[in-house]
């Protein structure tokens, strides 16, 4: 009984190890090919633009409404303090801080991220990925390279529209509708807001959450069984450990760095 | 020692000796693969001749496209050698392999085009990659190839707007692109209707004899297989049985002869032979 408990303990250990191994190789793999040629100028582009270009509508939108939601709610809490004309600051602090880099990695995850690991999976499922191997192309360095540095690429961009979006929904609704003064919102969130700490904080964060992500997606989808519903796994694999995974890194980054 | 046949029944008794042989490209030797505990293989051996037309036959399940996947690489035996144009593919690592692979062509079941570029991107891909041929010459290249394999004018067609047979015969021109030695052909003819099934084995008997393509078919379709072929190799219960097409049709092996009957009810019963 407790040899067999020994075994599986142990078992559990090698899978566990030998499974990191291939997650360090695969990022190693990735990082190699990065850095050196051919460097897949135009597949880059044209992942970019499938993450980038086709996730604008969502995080425009998605930046508009959160930026709309905070203003109301800020206004009424900062209302009861007296603190009305604070609102600039608080919704421009909340976005670019935490709101901003966070829920645009969420939005990018369940909209790019779990087509990025759909269509590896897929091709891995069609032999595709088999067939570039046998052209001697590796797979690693003409699929999943492109996608994962697209992902890199874009969202800190994404963030940034995401936050001017936020920042204009606030505004509408702070100033526009509730009657908070135009001139002291921009200068509360100007005087609030700095360059070294905010602005690069948020922008370090959406590079950490896009190389997670982009990691994230192209080995799930590489590593799919091939089969329908490995295909399917790997896609909610992607949004469900995605979105975990932010949320975790969220705290380790402000924690450590203070962003 | 004679070269062994389906009609003497010497299921690998070929001896190592008969099978090192020059004019052998592929070599497997005692070759041992399982998958989940379930074994595929237990000291396969057989090899395939140069320039020559070998087809794979077995029943489903009997490791036919594990063995063409096997020669690529693409799959390592538990142990055993595999000698692919004189290097044994089971001690090079991957990126060893890709030099391997350049002399290979390989046409998958389902072709294997990506689908999200056109027939012509496709089909161009290893030349853009190995080559430093100019857009023109590669785009010259594209439509020659296209039109041997009957698809001129589909260059800017997406895969998914192609039927079975022409996204068959797209990949079959992908395979051969790059004037590979050898060509390994999955299930070619699965799933295509009669007139499909003849252009592509006119297709693949004429690379082979203009080009002296070493071509691996895997097929279960036994018609064409006895036609082209000039080496059959029958995979059952985890070895192969080698001969002519000749000596197939006169086999006595209970296995072969099983396979071969089988397909054989399957032909509509003529008028009035049961009267």
């Amino acid at each position: 009984m407790r040899l067999a408990a020994i075994e599986t303990l142990g078992f559990r250990t090698v899978t566990l190890i030998t499974h990191l191994g291939r997650i360090a190789a695969f990022i190693g793999s990735i990082f190699l090919h990065s850095v050196r040629p051919p460097w897949r100028v135009r597949r880059l582009v044209g992942e970019v633009f499938d993450i980038g270009v086709l996730s604008l509508a969502i995080v425009c939108l998605s930046g508009a409404t959160v930026g709309a939601v905070l203003g109301l709610q800020g206004y009424t809490t900062l209302s009861r303090f007296g603190a009305a004309n604070s609102l600039g600051a608080v919704v421009g602090l909340s976005l670019v801080r935490e709101l901003g880099p966070v829920l645009t990695a969420l939005l990018v995850t369940g909209r790019a991220g779990s087509a990025m690991a759909a269509e590896i999976a897929s091709m891995l499922t069609t032999e595709q990925l088999d067939g570039l191997r046998m052209m001697s192309i590796d797979p690693v360095d003409f699929v999943v390279k492109p996608k994962a540095l697209a992902m890199l690429i874009s969202m800190p961009m994404l963030n940034a529209l995401f936050i001017c979006f936020a920042l204009f929904g606030g505004y509408i609704v702070g100033v526009k509708l509730l009657g908070v003064d135009g001139g002291t919102y921009i200068t509360s969130m100007e005087n609030a807001i700095t360059w070294e700490d905010d602005v690069a904080g948020t922008l370090l964060k959406s590079f950490i959450f896009g190389a997670l992500v982009g990691f994230i997606a192209t080995y799930r989808g590489y590593t799919a069984t091939p089969t329908s519903a490995g295909v399917s796994a790997a896609t909610t694999g992607t949004v469900v450990v995605g979105s975990v995974t932010i949320l975790l890194f969220d705290y380790v980054i402000t924690a450590l760095w203070g962003v | 020692m004679s070269e062994p046949t389906l009609a003497n029944l010497s299921v690998r008794t070929e001896s190592k000796s008969s099978l090192v042989s020059p004019e052998l490209r592929i070599l497997l030797e005692d070759v041992h693969l399982s998958f989940g505990g379930r074994p595929v293989y237990s000291k396969l051996s057989c090899g395939f001749p140069r320039g020559k037309i070998s087809v794979l036959m077995g029943g489903s399940g009997s490791g036919k496209s594990t063995l063409l996947r096997l020669v690529a690489g693409l799959v390592r035996p538990d142990s055993g050698r595999i000698l692919v144009a004189d290097e044994d593919v089971t001690e090079l690592s991957e990126r060893e392999l890709y030099r391997v692979r350049e002399r290979i062509g390989m046409l998958f079941q389902h072709g294997a085009l990506l689908d999200s570029m056109t027939i012509f991107d496709n089909v161009a891909l290893p030349l853009r990659e190995h080559t430093e041929l100019s857009e023109r010459d590669i785009a010259a290249e594209v439509s020659r190839r296209l039109t041997a394999v009957g698809l001129p004018d589909t260059e800017a067609l997406m895969p998914r707007q192609l039927s079975g047979g022409m996204l068959r015969r797209a990949a079959l021109a992908r395979a051969i692109i790059s004037d590979p030695e050898i060509v390994l052909c999955d299930e070619p003819f699965s799933g295509l209707d009669p007139v499909n099934v003849r252009r592509i084995e006119r297709l693949l008997v004429e690379l082979n004899a203009r080009l002296g393509i070493t071509l691996v078919i895997t097929s279960h379709h036994i018609p064409s297989s006895l036609r082209m072929a000039d080496q059959i190799v029958f995979l059952v219960e985890g070895e192969a049985i080698s001969g002519s097409p000749a000596e197939l049709r006169v086999s006595t092996d209970k296995r072969v002869r099983e396979f071969l009957d089988a397909e054989r009810d399957d032909e509509p019963a003529q008028p009035g032979a049961h009267a």
